[in-house]
């Protein structure tokens, strides 16, 4: 068997005010595919893709059973280096957010912060995450400018080159296209197809009709709980759980 | 009386109470600066006050001012900064927190002769600096203490929350992303703050009164521990302990006193508004 990129064993996850957010999710993420995590809303994706690289940290009050495998190691382990997993496992969310500063500042922001300061290094690393994310000729005579100067559409790739730019391992996308125009979403759909020859990348979807176009496996949560996974070629065409069903059909969501 | 009527004369009325705020900072104004414009001049402002305080100028008094105004921001500055920082990124909703924020709410409800006493006991006697400015700029650094780190915590609050979040999860530490996303973006709002609490001290007498203000020292302080003349103290002197004090002199340095003042408070406003244009979301 093919050792996954992240194993998820057991894991649960409790909220300040007792809403129990996950419950017993177990997931195995190949490496190098579009693994996609749909679901009707609070049913647990945004919570599980923050535990990933632990912005979950930031909650207060919260309670978590189970472990995460990223390349066999514990993230919640003590001796984890938490500003290196989250450039391991790079976070896209899903309003664009850019920094205040230029494009350039926003591409290098979490390269400085790390401590390169090559300005050659630098600049390879922004061209390449900008040619990855399909922007670098909108924007490449025009780094200097403002991040907020950008179209929404071009925002959000900026966001997804801001992740690529830190090199990691994985790329976690929160519905990037949230806010994008169809045209928009389309090239950043196409970019996604792309990457994932180097990178593990983890989406929630905008709808089931996204998920369907991009995901190489897909796993359904409803309530906190894992309702069905498999290969994205069946799970959509023939779910085996009826709720899977329900809810790709539009009954329900 | 019609519903219009009514409506009408709500107007009016409010319209007038809101004019009528303006009116006395006006007359203040104006009153100070007609019977004190005629004293200015370069030679008053850069003289020592001569023949009992009666003639000359108030340079010692007006540099005095502006060491203890500089010695209190110096004070202020760092204290209020990070206890802004820590209340508002690091605290915890718990009882040490809120007692902390008790303290800050009570500190700017303490008279300001209060001040003037533990200032007194605490840094003239306790830590024997004696009647100095080094005594002076730490009374009134506490002072401002309060306006300051309220501002700032406001300023700080007001960072949109997803510039952290995203610094983070771009593999910044916390101190990074305080330092890079919170702080420059909360700037003009903490200067702002320590702008108005500048101002309030430079016009403060009672904390000033036992720990570092003379009642007549031409001499120009050497350092931090001696003792200097300050505007709002000599103002008082020459208006209630000088016998035979001509008036114009006075208002002359009222108006230099108010000038001061005012002009922080202005600057302070013009610190925001235009650090507010340069912002981008």
């Amino acid at each position: 068997m093919i050792q996954s990129k992240i194993s998820i064993q057991h894991l649960y996850y409790t909220y300040e005010d007792g809403i129990e957010a996950l419950r017993d999710i177990s997931l195995e993420i190949p490496a190098n595919e579009i693994f996609v995590l749909f679901g009707p809303a609070r049913s647990g994706k945004s919570t599980l893709l923050r535990l990933l690289n632990r912005l979950s940290d930031l909650d207060e009050g919260t309670a978590r059973q189970g472990t995460i495998l990223v390349d066999g190691q514990d993230v919640f382990d003590r001796s984890v280096n938490v500003s290196n997993l989250r450039r391991r496992i790079s976070m896209v969310f899903a309003m664009p957010t850019p920094l205040p500063g230029s494009i350039y500042d926003n591409l290098t922001y979490g390269l400085k912060m790390a401590g390169i300061r090559e300005r050659g290094e630098l600049d390879r690393r922004v061209e390449q995450s900008l040619k990855q994310s399909a922007l670098w000729d909108e924007v490449k005579d025009r780094l200097g400018a403002s991040a907020f100067a950008l179209s929404g559409g071009q925002k959000q790739r900026l966001c997804i080159a801001r992740s690529l730019a830190l090199e990691p391992d994985v790329v976690v996308l929160d519905n990037p296209t949230s806010g994008l125009d169809p045209i928009s979403t389309a090239t950043v759909e196409e970019s996604l197809f792309d990457l994932k020859e180097r990178y593990t990348i983890i989406m929630v979807p905008h709808s089931v009709q996204q998920a369907a176009r991009v995901a190489d496996q897909a796993a359904f949560l409803l309530d906190g709980e894992l309702v069905e996974v498999g290969e994205a070629g069946k799970l959509f065409v023939q779910p085996t759980d009826q709720r899977t069903e329900d809810y790709i059909t539009g009954r329900f969501g | 009386m019609s519903r219009q009527q009514i409506n009408r004369l709500a107007t009016a009325l409010i319209t007038g109470v809101a004019i009528l705020v303006v009116v006395p900072i006006v007359l203040v104004i104006l009153f100070v600066i007609y019977n004190g414009i005629g004293t200015i001049s370069w030679e008053f402002i850069s003289a020592p006050p001569t023949n009992g305080m009666r003639e000359g100028g108030i340079w010692p008094a007006l540099l005095g001012t502006i060491f203890l105004t500089f010695g209190t921001a110096i004070i202020s500055f760092p204290l209020a900064i990070g206890a802004a920082i820590y209340l508002s990124e690091y605290a915890a909703d718990n009882r040490m927190t809120r007692m902390v924020r008790l303290a800050i709410v009570n500190l700017a409800g303490i008279p300001s002769i209060v001040y003037g006493l533990f200032g007194l006991g605490a840094f003239v006697l306790f830590m024997q600096f004696g009647t100095s400015i080094l005594a002076g700029s730490l009374t009134l650094g506490i002072l401002t203490l309060p306006v300051v780190i309220s501002t700032a915590e406001e300023a700080i609050a007001s960072v949109p929350q997803q510039f952290r979040t995203v610094s983070l999860s771009l593999g910044a530490t916390r101190w990074q992303t305080i330092r890079h996303q919170v702080l420059p973006h909360a700037l003009p709002g903490i200067l702002t703050g320590i702008i108005l609490g500048l101002g309030r001290a430079a016009g403060e007498t009672a904390p000033i009164l036992f720990t570092v203000a003379a009642f007549y020292l031409p001499d120009l302080p050497h350092s931090i521990f001696d003792q200097t003349m300050a505007l709002p103290y000599h103002l008082y002197v020459i208006s209630t302990q000088v016998p035979g004090m001509p008036l114009s002199i006075q208002y002359g340095t009222a108006l230099v006193l108010l000038l001061i003042v005012l002009s922080l408070t202005l600057s302070a406003t013009f610190v925001r508004t235009s650090m507010r244009r340069r912002r981008e979301w």
